[in-house]
């Protein structure tokens, strides 16, 4: 079978049409699972599982050791050949903990899942973005992590059924407890769902400058702000949400603008998937250039005001 | 305090470059180096025994030559080292059972710690692996800890959210850049650091088992990166102007 689960209900979505891929090559089953509630079973249903597993347990939130205890006592009932788990932080300290109790093989952050001659087969990123490693696993079971965004999920199909099992688990406890849970600072944008981007790096001189940035993104209706590492995690200028990179959020907008980014391979990581890429940089040897559509060397202090102006003539 | 330092010598990936016609990095000749996450997790460590003393060991597998790296992340304050010799062929299955053999030969201990992950692959496989494999708690992206006597609190990052959770003692931990600024040392330590010792073990030294790669690495292929590289750098003006009707023609400007 194959197994899907995430603690993400989109990303089950997502998961569920390559596991159908996949489970239709190996003539299998579709499982997906649900960890504390039913909320979401009709749904997996519907954009592909054949049989849902609801796991009713008393670990309401999500905890490694628990949840991977969880998964264990349903894989033990199950041939198990293929696990998939959405891959946010959650999912991937998951899966590694459960190919360790397995000792099973297991990728991290796979970009393509597929079959070859019989194998199960991945792609991912490495190198900080400058390469692709294709593996291939020796044996079951077979855990695979697969970020948000990789696969679009399958039309929802109302006429699509299948089985739910509802099954009570009682984990075992670890030694660790969670203590208190704090929303973080964000200004609500989605980042991985932003069309157009404009971002900042180390070209500032200082925070209020940043506003350069906005004023460029509101004229073009993007309105959406990213930056690179320096800018939210050491100067911390903006939240961390803004955060666009290989351990940052990955984007893919059809406009993405640099400013003042000198392109640092783990910022390209984060943003070589978008439409068009517009770079403005002082130094004409900086790296982003070479990741661009278009560039303008120059004063960002200078570029931006008149870039602003000429788009907001142009667009009126 | 017996507290266990993983580190890993990796490829420096700021120094990678791409061959333009393969598109695919040239590894050959690139420095190595410790990968920085797992200073930041040996950084913590020496915070944790400033506070409440012990014994600071750190855990490599790795190439014969990692014993050069290895001496920096003893100067910085580890007191010392175990270098568990690489097979040919790994993944991380065995990297975990290697690491878990080395760790369980030595000992008690209170605190493991790790890099959240390695900067050269990023899976973040070992710290979780290796908790699982010694049945203790994990704290994945610890951002900031405050260790007891007999327990450990710790702030996780998830970006949008920040958990705190306790654990006692033995516990894993993995740390993230953000953590803290590793130090560097001073020539005295550095010095110091030659009498400290390195022991090397085989894979017979630290397991009985025969390990097997579950996961075998077919091919490291490039990345194609098809941009257009326009760049205009005559009179300002002049550039915004093409560069704004480009983007129109190129339909972006709606």
């Amino acid at each position: 079978m194959v197994l899907v689960y995430s603690d993400d209900p989109k990303l089950v979505y997502e998961l569920l049409h390559t596991a159908r891929d996949l489970a239709k090559e190996l003539t299998e089953k579709t499982i997906a699972v649900a960890i504390g509630s039913d909320k979401h079973a009709k749904d997996y249903l519907e954009y592909g599982a054949d049989v849902v597993i609801v796991a009713q347990t008393t670990q309401q939130q999500f905890k490694a050791e628990e949840y991977t205890s969880i998964l264990l006592s349903i894989l033990k009932d199950q041939r198990n050949e293929v696990v998939l788990i959405g891959s946010n932080k959650n999912g991937k300290e998951l899966a590694s903990r459960l190919a360790a109790e397995l000792d099973a093989g297991c990728v991290i952050d796979a970009t393509a899942v597929y079959l070859q001659e019989k194998k199960l087969t991945t792609e991912r990123v490495v190198y900080s973005g400058n390469a692709i490693a294709v593996e291939q696993f020796m044996g079951s079971p077979q855990i695979v992590t697969i970020p948000p965004k990789v696969f679009d999920p399958l039309p929802k199909n109302p006429d699509h059924k299948g089985e739910i099992i509802k099954k009570t688990i009682d984990p075992e406890q670890s030694a660790s407890k969670i203590l208190k849970v704090q929303e973080m600072k964000s200004e609500g944008v989605k980042r991985q769902d932003a069309q157009i981007i404009v971002s900042c790096g180390r070209g500032f001189k200082k925070k209020e400058d940043i506003k350069l940035v906005s004023e460029l993104a509101d004229v073009l209706k993007g309105r959406t702000v990213g930056c690179s590492r320096p800018i939210a995690a050491d100067l911390k200028w903006l939240s961390e949400d803004h955060w666009i990179g290989l351990s940052g959020h990955k984007v893919k907008p059809k406009l993405y603008v640099a400013c003042g980014i000198s392109g640092q391979i783990q910022h390209i990581a984060g943003m070589r998937d978008s439409g068009v890429i517009v770079a403005i940089n002082k130094d004409p040897e900086a790296l982003i250039f070479k990741s661009a559509d278009y560039g303008i060397v120059g004063d960002l202090y200078e570029v931006l005001p008149k870039l602003t102006s000429a788009i907001k003539e142009k667009i009126g | 305090m017996n507290i266990i330092v993983c580190a890993k010598q990796v490829v420096d990936v700021a120094e990678i470059k791409v061959d333009p016609a393969t598109r695919k990095p040239i590894l050959a000749g690139v420095p190595q180096k410790i990968s920085d996450m797992d200073k930041n997790a040996l950084e913590e460590a020496i915070k944790i025994k400033e506070k409440h003393g012990g014994k600071i060991t750190v855990v490599t597998v790795g190439a014969p030559d990692a014993k050069e790296r290895i001496k920096e992340l003893l100067a910085m304050g580890a007191d010392e080292a175990i270098l568990v010799a690489q097979p040919a062929q790994v993944d991380y299955h065995m990297i975990a059972h290697l690491l878990a053999g080395a760790i369980q030969k030595l000992g008690a201990y209170d605190i493991i710690l790790c890099g959240e992950a390695s900067i050269d692959m990023f899976s973040g496989q070992i710290g979780p692996r290796l908790a699982g494999l010694l049945h203790i708690p994990q704290i994945t992206y610890a951002q900031q800890m405050t260790v007891e006597p007999s327990m450990v609190v710790s702030e996780k990052n998830l970006g949008e959210k920040s958990i705190t959770m306790e654990s006692s003692f033995p516990v894993l931990l993995t740390v993230t850049k953000e953590s803290n600024q590793p130090r560097l040392p001073s020539l005295m330590a550095i010095l110091a650091s030659s009498s400290k010792p390195i022991h090397e073990w085989s894979v017979a030294d630290v397991t009985s088992q025969t390990l097997q790669p579950k996961v075998q690495t077919l091919d490291v292929k490039g990345i194609p990166m098809q941009r257009k590289n326009i760049i205009y750098q005559d009179d300002l003006d002049q550039s915004v102007g093409k560069l704004v009707d480009e983007l129109a023609k190129v339909g972006v400007l709606r």
